[in-house]
């Protein structure tokens, strides 16, 4: 069963077209995580899809009941706001005391409950937005670059953790990453998404696609492949002016 | 003798009798004005309640001319002012600076038009800095009415409001609706406007969303308990500076201000010596 879909969706900003012709579904239990350059439109299609934003072009489907868990970019709390750890776990709703409190212990973060959200450090501070959105039991857990500003080992653990309480929760999980290595260790499905899609499908098949190395063309490999990819589009051009020519 | 002991008798309940009233006025407005201002204060309105309440002078323009009641007019004026600026914020101006042309120019054109009204000069005094001392228990009625309005819609939404005030995406993701919540404060906003102009008038109401609630941050931990003890602040101010107005025979609109902001400095002091320790 799908969670949520997409059929042919596109966004404009005034006369800037942001994403265009975008189909993809997300299924129980899978994780989809979605790569892509600065600008590519990651952000807006995260927005589309938790329905922040509606779509100029196209419709999005979300399946009856499907409830999603969302952890923002960023989340800017005003210091005029005084909110504590706990105080900001009840704002995922009506949830009894001693669930908060396993959902604390589950993201380690219990002996921080009486703290405020604004002192809390990066990592901490993530891993109360991560506790907040599970509360709720989603069907479907969406963060956008979630280990932005972490170290690289926290990085590490945080993607462990998400691993873990999907298996636990049995929610689907969406995210945008720029953590290429964990995406493709530990995705079901990715997407590679430059304003459109350019290439999907699992892990292997979206490394070895020449549009995903031509976007992020790594090492020496990387470079070979774009250089090839290019090599085969005059290659085709040159064909085509023969074509003509004869 | 008979008669000199019934004027004593008439006189001292007729003298608590005003003040009474001006405390009923006041408290209904504190109650409401407390929790409401922690959102102004949040979501960085100040300036989007200025607006609203130098709209209230407009209405009392509108309500004078169409003989409607003060509390009808001024509550439609300060919708209208708020809803459009809402509906323009952001296209071509930044709300900064449509706020500033609103503000101002519904205050002017408000003074502009209360001039042109037949009868004589309308003393506009009791309308910019409230006139407490002379609210009726229809006033009261009204007052509380507004205040309860305003407390039932705020209580209603609360989870929502605090979930947009954090992050309209969060609170998309969970279904709620950034713009819904938005119109419910301004609504809120507007009523408050209506009924605090007799109080304190239009341009002191800002300074009772605004003071409290400032006031209240340094002693609070969580969101409920700022929105309580700016309510319990806003008490405090009015009573404190009724009382004080009454026995120095100063203006108690200002003066009641003036006491919330003695009780800020306080709040603040008393938070930096804390946080020395």
């Amino acid at each position: 069963m799908n969670l949520i879909s997409t059929c042919g969706v596109g966004i404009r900003f005034g006369g800037r077209r942001i994403l265009r012709d975008i189909n993809l579904s997300i299924r129980e239990r899978e994780i989809v995580t979605i790569v892509g350059p600065n600008g590519s439109g990651k952000t807006t299609l995260l927005r589309v899809l938790i329905g922040a934003q509606s779509p100029t072009e196209g419709v999005v489907t979300r399946g009856a009941g499907v409830s999603i868990g969302y952890v923002p970019q960023r989340l800017a709390i005003d210091r005029s706001m005084p909110l504590t750890v706990s105080r900001w776990l009840r704002l995922a709703g009506a949830h009894q005391a001693s669930d908060r409190q396993r959902m604390a212990e589950r993201v380690d973060i219990v002996g921080l409950l009486g703290e405020q959200m604004t002192s809390l450090s990066g990592g901490e501070f993530q891993r109360a937005l991560l506790a907040q959105a599970l509360l709720a039991r989603p069907a479907l857990l969406v963060l956008d670059e979630p280990t932005q500003g972490l170290d690289q080992l926290a990085v590490a653990s945080f993607y462990r953790l998400i691993e873990a309480v999907r298996g636990e929760i049995g929610c689907a999980v969406l995210m945008v990453s720029h953590d290429l290595h964990v995406v493709m260790r530990s995705s079901d499905h990715v997407i590679c998404l430059n304003g459109h899609v350019c290439c999907e499908g699992t892990p292997t098949v979206v490394s070895a696609a020449p549009e995903y190395q031509a976007l992020f063309g790594f090492g020496a490999e990387g470079a070979l492949a774009l250089y090839r990819h290019e090599h085969d589009h005059r290659h085709d051009h040159a064909d085509t002016t023969d074509t003509h020519a004869g | 003798m008979t008669i000199v002991m019934t004027t004593q008798t008439q006189q001292t309940p007729m003298l608590d009798d005003f003040l009474i009233r001006a405390a009923l006025a006041g408290i209904g407005l504190a109650l409401a004005a407390g929790p409401l201002g922690c959102f102004v204060v949040w979501r960085r309105m100040a300036y989007f309640g200025d607006a609203t309440a130098h709209a209230a002078i407009l209405g009392v323009a509108l309500s004078l001319a169409f003989s409607l009641s003060l509390f009808v007019g001024v509550l439609v004026a300060a919708l209208a002012m708020s809803l459009g600026v809402l509906a323009l914020a952001g296209r071509l101006y930044t709300m900064d600076t449509l706020l500033g042309v609103a503000a101002h120019g519904a205050l002017a054109l408000g003074l502009v038009a209360v001039s042109f009204l037949p009868g004589g000069r309308v003393d506009l005094m009791a309308y910019l800095f409230g006139d407490i001392l002379a609210v009726s228990q229809l006033d009261i009625a009204v007052i509380w009415i507004g205040a309860v309005v305003v407390l039932i819609l705020l209580r209603l939404r609360w989870q929502a409001l605090l979930l947009v005030t954090l992050s309209t995406d969060l609170a998309a993701a969970r279904g709620y609706d950034a713009r819904r919540e938005q119109l419910i404060l301004t609504l809120a906003l507007a009523v408050l406007v209506a009924v605090a102009i007799k109080i304190v008038g239009a341009l002191l109401i800002t300074a009772m969303l605004i003071i409290p609630a400032a006031a209240a941050r340094s002693m609070s931990r969580t969101p409920e308990s700022m929105a309580v003890i700016a309510a319990i602040v806003g008490l405090c101010s009015i009573i404190s500076g009724l009382s004080a107005s009454f026995y120095w025979n100063t203006p108690t609109g200002p003066t009641m201000i003036v006491a919330a902001i003695i009780l800020f400095v306080l709040a603040s002091l008393w938070s930096v010596v804390n946080r020395g320790r």
